[in-house]
């Protein structure tokens, strides 16, 4: 296996060919060369630091220190990944977290440590790749380097003696050879040069071509760490121009793109302008689902989610698209995602005069796989209490034999609310916002359900019952009766999305591909071919160098050899 | 395991206990292959002309080189031109025997499930450890890497039990996520990148034996030299050399037959670049994919990150063959560990870690 790029025994002049050699660190594996001791002086050793940080070793230690120091992200929660986690475990290890904190290991991409290894890795491969484009420029343009003058001391050799016909010239019939060897040679891609030597004195003329490929692969190397900081840059400057806003929209109403009226929650990058998102307004018709039928494998389970939506652009006819799981839809430059589902039940409360005193679709958070959800309905004014109930949404209610109720089955079989009632101050007044899908009864009585004497209410669709304490009533409608499809109305949450880096990361992941499959795979290689007269014929020499990783240099150099005796032949016949 | 009635999974779960079995006879066939084809190859030698041994001159490194000269072309020799290793080629052809097995079990799977068998760990096991020996039985056209077989049929079978044992789970619907084109090909590609990681790895810990045992026969050379002065120089060679063949100091004596630690370092470099373009692939690929179904290429969850990890160790292996002081022995470490990190991103990452990749089916 003579792929070993270099081999010290070599004479000097095929180590170093003139220029035409990528440009290496100074302990890269082929070099010869050491890290100089630095020279006394400020600059001397700031030079001196230089060398070290862009060089082979410092990158590598660099790379394996990203790879260790990435891996703690994978144990602990991450803030950006999952926040709740975090919260999860500030609970359970109160004393651990906020040692843990201090050392950033909640947010360890963006840690300093982190962020450190990084940046330093990409000054390092920066530093690296400057020079290395320069060398490599002037390279591409280098001639490929003189014939060595004993090629039988390459590894990859191979010499015949070819008889000529009497009464030809053998040096006329050397420089032939080596005409037609350097033909084929340009054919297979090689860059070519002649380096004949007249007859001087006894010695014999000697014709010898020199050809190099496979500049491609330096090419590729640089590509590919050259793309690697543009997928960096792609990411960085993408990220402060990136926004992610989630919104709910229930069946029959509308989403419009604006700070104020749309989000439930926006999270703008560095350079966002809030004030000047691109309008457009989303309907949400209708919602569907399919759920795994009962008695199969896999019962219950939902897939085909899809959100139908009526969008609206100024300008533009409404149009009727929809949003479904791995199918974003876009919408002036933003990416809308199917992020979640649930129900709303219609809910009306009316004071004991019969007047509505409330009335609204009340998100319900799935608690379960049989969406088993849960929902809060806060009533500020127009009783004589503030009211605050906790509902249960049961989409196929079944009781259990503790007498607990559950859900069965996902889609609306049989659908029961249940709620458990509180009285008093919701604690909204002071007006801090607070959570709609929670409910704080630290102020307030418990007028029914849960560990009251007086048990939960409980609906069916359509059904109305009595609030306790003569309060009024409340309502769960039938949405059927004001034409839906279904008895309950369906929400689905969507998150919105501009991401101006992804494209520019992918081109730049795709382009680095690209390189590597070039720096690794595209054989760098010389091949010479030299003809002397001798012994009434030509001896003809073949060799080869690979330069870097070639398993195919030795059939390289035995391809060449066949195809041009076949050549030679040819022309005799 | 799965009711006994009568469905097309039931069958698979059957052809997969085959194949196990299969892969279990052919890992007994190459252990006996490596443990008597030293002396195979040494009888071979015997019948051969001994030109190689009165050129090296007696010296134990040199001729530890002979060996691993042959061996080397051994292993590029045309299929037809290989040694003939009788227990190799019974493993050989059991693993091929098996495979169709394992083919079998995984085509039966997929039409039973109606879609690519690769959509939970169950069949995500299934169908990598497939593709492990259909890349081996590959490569074996080119390179006669039997003496990987062990390896490979070993990996093979404790995976494929281990999976048949607690990974399996019944073929329910896809969930929505993963009805994606991205999931055949990122899957699919993931795999064969981690068959071509195995394949380095195992020659990355031959290439370790091989080194320590070139290490010894240099330094029982040096022993022999330095010491005893009045001693013939050949004789003492030979028998310091003789001592620790028999001694076994020198590691497994299969090692005779194989090649130098250069030259398996050199194959296991041609696997892992193959495997890290794979893999980078995949890593791209995945980001496309996590782009659609969750509206963000990258977020560093917990299968993200050992993706990127196992990126960038291999980055840091590549780096390491081309850096001095690097080469050779401490570059197959991180080919090692390499390796490891990507069993470890498939089992414990996959069953403990906590993740938006929850595709594992078991709970
Ligand atoms: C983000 C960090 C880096 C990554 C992921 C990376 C990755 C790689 C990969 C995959 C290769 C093999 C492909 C090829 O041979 O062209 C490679 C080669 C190379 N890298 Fe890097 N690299 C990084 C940083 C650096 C730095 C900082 C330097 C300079 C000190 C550097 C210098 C080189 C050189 C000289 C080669 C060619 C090796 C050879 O001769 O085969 N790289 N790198």
């Amino acid at each position: 296996m003579s792929n070993s790029p270099s081999d010290p025994a070599l004479a000097p002049e095929l180590v170093e060919g003139p220029g035409t050699d990528p440009l290496r660190p100074s302990d890269h594996a082929d070099g010869t060369r050491e890290i100089t001791q630095p020279q006394l002086g400020f600059v001397g050793w700031l030079r001196w630091g230089w060398r070290q940080l862009t060089s082979m070793r410092t990158a590598l230690v660099l790379l394996l220190l990203l790879a260790i120091a990435a891996i703690p992200g994978s144990i602990f929660p991450q803030r950006t990944a999952d926040p709740n986690g975090v919260i999860d475990f500030q609970t359970k290890n109160p004393d651990l977290y906020p040692v843990l904190n201090g050392m950033q290991l909640f947010d360890v991409y963006s840690s300093a440590w982190f962020s450190a290894i990084y940046i330093l890795l990409f000054i390092s491969l920066i530093g690296c790749v400057l020079p290395r484009t320069k060398h490599h420029f002037k390279a591409l343009k280098a001639r490929p380097p003189r014939t060595p003058a004993r090629l039988s001391r390459l590894d990859d050799h191979a010499e015949t003696l070819r008889p000529v016909a009497e009464g030809t010239d053998a040096g006329a019939s050397a420089a032939h050879i080596v005409d037609v060897a350097q033909a084929q040679l340009r054919k297979a891609g090689y860059r070519v040069e002649r380096y004949d030597t007249a007859a001087v004195g006894g010695r014999p003329a000697v014709a010898s071509v020199s050809a190099e490929r496979g500049y491609a692969r330096e090419t590729g190397n640089l590509v590919f760490h050259a793309a690697l900081v543009g997928v960096l840059i792609s990411v960085g400057v993408g990220g402060g121009l990136t926004y992610t806003g989630q919104t709910v929209i229930v069946e029959g109403d509308s989403f419009v793109n604006s700070l104020g009226l749309g989000y439930t929650s926006f999270n703008p990058g560095r350079f966002v302008d809030s004030e000047a998102l691109p309008p457009y307004s989303l309907t949400l018709d209708s919602f569907d689902v399919s759920y795994v039928p009962v008695g199969e494998s896999g019962q219950g389970m939902a897939g085909d989610f899809s959100a139908n939506l009526t969008t609206r652009e100024p300008g533009q006819d409404a149009k009727e698209q929809s949003v479904r799981v791995n199918h974003p839809l876009d919408m002036a430059g933003d990416r809308i995602y199917l992020m979640g589902n649930g129900y709303a039940p219609t809910i009306t409360v009316r004071n004991p005069d019969g007047d509505v005193v409330f009335r609204e679709d009340v998100e319900f958070l799935p608690q379960d796989a049989n969406m088993t959800s849960q929902g809060v309905v806060k009533i500020t004014d127009g009783l004589s209490d503030q009211l605050g109930l906790v509902g249960f949404f049961y989409p196929t209610a079944m009781t259990l034999h503790s007498g607990a109720l559950t859900s069965a089955y996902p889609a609306l079989v049989s659908p029961l609310l249940t709620f458990w009632v509180y009285a008093g101050d919701l604690g909204i007044n002071d007006g801090t916002a607070r959570n709609v899908y929670a409910l704080d009864p630290s102020e307030m009585t418990l007028l029914a359900g849960s560990t009251s004497d007086v048990a939960a209410l409980q609906l069916e669709p359509g059904q109305t019952v009595d609030l306790p304490n003569d309060m009024g009533t409340i309502t769960f409608e039938d949405n059927t009766a004001n034409g839906g499809a279904e008895t309950v109305k369906r929400y689905v949450s969507l998150s919105i999305h501009r991401d101006v880096g992804a494209p520019f990361v992918l081109a730049f992941a795709v382009i680095a591909l690209l390189g590597l499959l070039a720096a690794l795979f595209v054989p760098r290689r010389r091949l010479w071919v030299k003809a002397v007269p001798a012994d009434g014929g030509v001896r003809i020499e073949y060799a080869g160098l690979a330069r870097g990783e070639d398993p195919a240099i030795a059939v390289a150099v035995a391809d060449l050899q066949r195809g041009l005796e076949t050549a030679l032949d040819g022309e005799k016949a | 395991m799965p009711e006994a009635e009568f469905s097309l999974d039931s069958v698979s779960v059957l052809l997969v206990w085959t194949a196990i079995a299969i892969y279990a006879l052919a890992f007994v066939a190459y252990a006996v292959d490596l443990a008597r084809r030293s002396d195979l190859a040494v009888k071979a030698k015997d019948a051969a002309p001994v030109r190689e041994l009165v050129a090296a001159g007696g010296s134990t490194i040199s001729r530890v080189r002979a060996q691993e000269d042959a061996a080397l072309a051994a292993v590029e020799a045309r299929p037809g031109a290989r040694p003939r290793y009788i227990w190799a080629r019974i493993g050989t052809s059991l693993t091929v025997l098996g495979f169709l097995f394992h083919v079998g079990a995984d085509i039966t799977r997929g039409i039973a499930a109606g879609r690519v068998p690769w959509s939970n760990m169950y069949e995500f096991a299934l169908t990598g450890t497939m593709l492990i020996i259909a890349v081996y039985l590959f490569v074996l056209l080119k390179y006669d890497l039997r003496f990987l077989g062990t390896f490979i049929t070993g990996l093979v079978t404790v995976l494929l039990g281990a999976t048949a044992i607690w990974f399996y789970t019944i073929v329910v619907p896809l969930s929505d996520p993963l009805k994606s084109v991205w999931l055949v090909i990122h899957v699919f590609v993931a795999s064969l990148a981690t068959a071509l990681f195995a394949l380095a790895f195992a020659l990355s810990v031959t290439q370790l034996l091989q080194a320590r045992r070139e290490r010894l026969a240099v330094a029982a050379d040096e022993a022999s030299t330095t010491g005893d002065e009045v001693a013939v120089a050949g004789a003492g060679a030979a028998g310091a050399a003789g001592a620790a063949g028999k001694t076994g100091k020198t590691g497994p004596r299969f090692l005779r037959t194989l090649p130098s630690s250069d030259a398996l370092e050199s194959l296991a470099y041609r696997f892992a670049i193959i495997g890290f373009i794979f893999w980078t692939f995949t890593l791209i690929a995945g980001s496309i994919w996590a782009n659609d179904a969750w509206g963000r290429y990258w977020g560093f969850d917990t299968k993200e990150v050992w993706t990127f990890v196992i990126w960038v160790l291999y980055a840091g292996y590549i780096h390491a063959r081309a850096t001095r002081g690097w080469r050779g022995t401490r570059s197959a470490w991180l080919s090692i560990v390499g390796f490891a990190a990507v069993m470890f991103n498939f089992t414990i990452v996959n069953m403990f870690f906590k993740g938006l990749h929850v595709y594992s089916g078991l709970s």
